[in-house]
């Protein structure tokens, strides 16, 4: 079932491509047949929530649970479980994948096969990231997720792409093979100690902290994760690949790629290295703090609107490593709620860029103004997204930001001023981007094509979806709940108590 | 020698026999495409003869050759690969040489030479398989021979002066280890009574490496790498890159591991410093390359120095096992690899031969088949999951981190993320719009066929053990 899941993206990537030449036009309903069956194929999880409470190992609280045999000789299996985390992110991922398929259907002409086929695959890279518990083949999804987001930025992207493109793909992939020799280095040491190598997450848990060479391994870990979350000082390759992305390139790199950095600190490192929490605790806040007020400024700066959000993107995740390092109750909720819902922000903000990017072709908002006399239903939705953005309550962002400010201040009152700062710098610059590229005299005397339909179903979804997580979010907020308790428990328990797992 | 030595020979007999077939059919009568047959058929009899042979290993067939389930594996690769390469040679060579026969020969005294160097077990007979390889080796480069200057005559002589260079430095360190030890055996006795390093035998050592190194292009006895590959026509350099090579490397860790020479730690920094300069000058050389034939030369040097890293584990103190099959491991990845590679390279040199950088452009909308096969063999160079490639790095970070040779790892990551830039710019710019007429499509319909069935294979090959290589890892294990 859970295999099936990963299978739909990658099967209906290679159909997509495949029908694109017998007959042009139907790749983009093949992708948005898998994407949305992948999406029903989830509903059914969402009432279980309360209800199923699979054990496996030590833990507990999974909705459901696969494994099949792989390479016996590496103790590697297909190791696939579902918890209330990862179906929060999953449902996150393929509703995402609706939006950035709609977003493509009229921008994406050239060689519509071959996208969708590297769309699809990125996708199920990501949806095997967010289910895989062999430590190998979360590795392996973890790669699997880049090469077809490089073409996608490569082929189909703006006038720097290549470079964009390239740089995403080194630094991801040279983090990822550290964070390789971090996983064998774990895997090996639970072989030395129970006479058997396993690469399964169950096995696993806590022996990070028992290894004599933790710290290294745990920034093998690291620095992976927070390349790709992107945070301070590694963030440099996203400004680049959000810019050249096409849209729906954007909208899968920010709203999902840049949760798995996120998730995989969460589900992997923590439990991995639980020691980790008390001595990089105040490097992890330290990072994320610095990483919210830079960018936000470096946010302000930018003439170029893609850039800009771009950069608003980083400053978001930084709260979401601030909450994850506070390792507080309230802090977690915040940065698991913060995942979801700037996903959607931001999805719908570089939709948008895309959408005005393909009216005026241009991205520089010294030649955008005046907008919205232009085109009123585009202005207006771009203010709903950036009122979202600078966290503003009755939406989504400001629930999760202030439940991590909440949560840091139990903490450490020093961080959560200075990233309550990141608040207000947050306002500027979603001020900023509003006066700039909507307010004032129009530059463009023609006249624009407002939203149009498809692109107006897509917003209000996630506009209802922001409003959703805003006003009512104690349904989310419940779905992450026993996960999060359960890591929470993981991490209290004394090391040694920490030792073996599943099959 | 009992009857059932010289049965046990056979794979090697049966090669021989086919090569003074193919001699006395060259003289007899001059036909490229009976020729071909009778070479296809000779290569089909000798991977038959490998399951014939089996019940009768392991054995010691003469003093010189040493038969078991190590060498027949190797053979196997170095008859597949002779085999799969021989449809497109036959194609290349139809459409570009006016005189072909005798290729097939060279090719038969290539496979011949690598036959006996997987399977010796005395110096003597290594001297002997390299020699015969080499200089089949050198007369391909230069072949079919041109009356004025040529890149490949230039190349052949390159070749030739070098590799004999490199012959005579290995015969001099195999005479060195003899004065030390009297003994050319590849067994214990070659470290001579009291096991100690002396500094003639460790002179000797590291000159009978050097020898060996300069055939599998290790740094710095790599200078005649590029220049060979690309002077050499192109099934020429198709067979130097993968059928030499596996059959060099299989012999170097046959000579490490019978004669027990892991154990001087004098060599730990001679080999870690010939990987660490493969490694990274490999890579960052190919990174300017706009010519495939140099690429994928300096992908070789790169390949050939993460192989040493488990070399080196296997001097920090990994069980020999596990190093063999990580070995072999590898070593089939690359292989598959760089075959996939070579043949699709192969395919669309029609009429000319079509290796720089920019005649690919645009592949995925002309030929996407041959397409998808180039990306999956660059995708496997490269290291990226999903391709048997990945899986052989696996085996390497594995056993290195076992080994705790935490530097080497550093050395390889970096590597690897410098090999990223050109194996994916090979994949991109197949990608991109085309800008001319695709080329023509051979023309001979029965071995198209075949051609069409080993690049087919090739790429499944790479994806499915990339996927699954549980099948492949059982058998190596037996090893």
């Amino acid at each position: 079932m859970l295999m099936l899941l990963i299978l739909i993206l990658f099967g209906g990537g290679g159909l997509a491509w495949a029908a694109e030449s017998l007959r042009p036009g139907s790749a983009r309903w093949v992708a948005l047949g898998a994407v949305v069956l992948d999406l029903l194929l989830l509903a059914p999880f969402i009432g279980l929530s309360d209800s199923k409470d699979i054990s496996i190992g030590i833990t507990h609280g999974w909705l459901a649970f696969e494994q099949y045999p792989w390479i016996p000789r590496f103790g590697i299996s297909l190791l696939l479980a579902l918890d209330g985390l990862s179906l929060m992110l999953l449902l996150l991922t393929t509703l995402l994948g609706v939006i950035a398929v709609a977003a493509s259907w009229q921008e994406i002409s050239s060689r519509a096969g071959f996208y969708y086929f590297n769309l699809l695959w990125s996708l199920a890279g990501v949806v095997g990231v967010f289910l895989a518990l062999d430590l190998f083949l979360f590795f392996f999804f973890w790669e699997v997720m880049l090469i077809p987001m490089y073409f996608l930025i490569a082929i189909w992207g703006h006038e720097a792409r290549r470079y964009a493109a390239l740089k995403f793909v080194i630094f991801t992939q040279a983090s990822g093979l550290l964070m390789l020799i971090s996983i064998v280095a774990l895997a090996l040491q639970h072989a030395g100690q129970s006479g058997r190598i396993s690469f399964s997450y169950f096995d696993l848990l806590g022996s990070g902290s028992r290894s004599p060479w933790e710290l290294w391994l745990m920034l093998g870990f690291f620095i992976a994760f927070v390349i790709k979350l992107p945070a301070f000082p590694f963030h440099t390759w996203l400004p680049d690949a959000h810019t050249q992305a096409p849209t729906a390139g954007s909208i899968i790199l920010a709203g999902v790629l840049l949760k798995t950095g996120a998730y995989g600190l969460l589900r992997i490192l923590v439990p991995l290295f639980p020691e980790s929490l008390h001595y990089f605790a105040p490097w992890g806040m330290t990072l994320g703090v610095i990483g919210i007020i830079y960018t936000a400024m470096m946010a302000f700066a930018q003439s170029d609107l893609k850039r800009l959000i771009a950069y608003t993107s980083v400053s978001h995740m930084g709260f979401i490593l601030l909450g994850i390092y506070a390792w507080n109750p309230l802090s977690l909720q915040g940065a698991v709620l913060q995942m979801i819902t700037h996903g959607l922000s931001a999805a719908a903000l570089f939709m948008l860029a895309g959408a005005i990017q393909h009216r005026i072709h241009t991205r520089e908002m010294p030649q955008m103004g005046g907008l919205w006399t232009l085109a009123p239903r585009l202005g207006a939705v771009t203010l709903f997204f950036a009122l979202a953005s600078l966290g503003l309550p009755g939406l989504g962002n400001f629930v999760a930001e202030f439940l991590v400010l909440v949560g840091a201040f139990q903490v450490s009152w020093p961080f959560t001023l200075v990233a309550t700062l990141g608040l207000v710098l947050s306002a500027v610059y979603a001020l900023i981007l509003m006066q700039k590229a909507f307010h004032g005299e129009p530059r463009h005397q023609r006249a624009l094509l407002d939203l149009d339909r498809r692109e107006t179903v897509a917003m209000a979804v996630m506009m209802l979806g922001l409003l959703w997580l805003g006003l009512l979010p104690q349904g989310a907020l419940d779905m992450a709940a026993r996960p999060l308790l359960q890591l929470g428990e993981l991490v209290a328990l004394p090391l040694d108590s920490i030792a073996g797992g599943a099959r | 020698m009992s009857g059932a030595d010289i049965f046990a020979l056979l794979p090697l007999l049966i090669v021989c026999a086919g090569s003074v077939l193919l001699l006395l059919l060259i003289a007899l009568r001059r036909d490229h495409r009976l020729t071909a047959l009778l070479t296809g058929t000779t290569l089909l009899l000798a991977l038959a003869s490998l399951v014939w042979v089996a019940p009768l290993l392991p054995r010691a067939a003469t003093p010189l050759l040493f038969l078991d389930g190590y060498s027949q594996f190797f053979m196997l690769l170095i008859l597949l690969c002779a085999l799969l390469l021989l449809p497109f040679c036959y194609h290349y060579l139809e459409d570009q040489a006016e005189r072909a026969e005798e290729f097939y020969l060279l090719l038969l005294l290539t496979t011949l030479g690598g036959q006996v160097l997987v399977t010796a077990s005395h110096l003597a007979s290594l001297v002997l398989g390299l020699e015969l390889m080499s200089l089949a080796l050198v007369v391909m480069v230069a072949y079919p021979y041109q009356d004025s200057y040529s890149r490949a005559l230039e190349a052949a002589i390159k070749y030739l002066i070098l590799s004999g260079a490199a012959s005579a430095t290995l015969l001099f360190g195999a005479a060195l280890i003899y004065m030390h030890s009297g003994s050319l055996a590849l067994d214990s006795a070659m470290t001579g009574a009291t096991g100690a390093a002396t500094p003639l035998l460790l002179t000797g050592i590291l000159l009978l490496l050097a020898g060996v190194a300069f055939k599998l292009s290790l740094v710095p006895f790599h200078l005649w790498t590029p220049d060979v590959y690309q002077g050499a026509p192109l099934c020429t350099t198709a067979v130097l890159a993968t059928l030499a090579k596996a059959a060099v490397a299989a012999v170097l860790l046959r000579l490490l591991l019978l004669s027990g020479w892991t154990r001087y730690e004098v060599l730990f920094p001679a080999l870690a410093a010939i990987a660490v300069a493969s490694m990274l000058a490999g890579n960052l050389l190919a990174l300017l390359q706009e010519n495939l034939k140099r690429l994928l030369a300096f992908s070789a040097i790169a390949h050939f120095g993460y192989l040493l890293v488990i070399l080196l584990a296997l001097q920090a103190g990994s069980p020999a096992p596990a190093a063999t099959e990580s070995w072999a491991f590898y070593l089939c990845a690359y292989l598959a690899s760089t075959l996939a590679a070579f043949a699709v390279l192969l395919r669309l040199s029609v009429q000319q031969e079509r290796v720089q950088l920019d005649q690919l452009r645009g592949l995925f909308w002309r030929r996407p088949a041959l397409a998808a096969v180039m990306a999956a063999a660059m995708i496997s160079l490269a290291g990226i999951p999903m391709s048997v490639g990945f899986i052989g790095k696996f085996y390497i970070v594995t056993l290195a981190v076992e080994e705790t040779l935490w530097l080497l790892l550093l050395v390889v990551v970096m590597a690897s993320a410098i090999g990223l830039f050109f194996y994916l710019r090979v994949v991109l710019i197949m990608s991109r719009s085309p800008v001319s007429a695709a080329p023509g499509y051979p023309r001979t319909a029965a071995i198209n066929w075949l051609s069409r069935l080993a690049i087919g294979s090739l790429g499944l090959l790479i994806v499915g053990l990339g996927l699954y290589p549980a099948p492949l890892i059982e058998l190596l294990q037996m090893l």
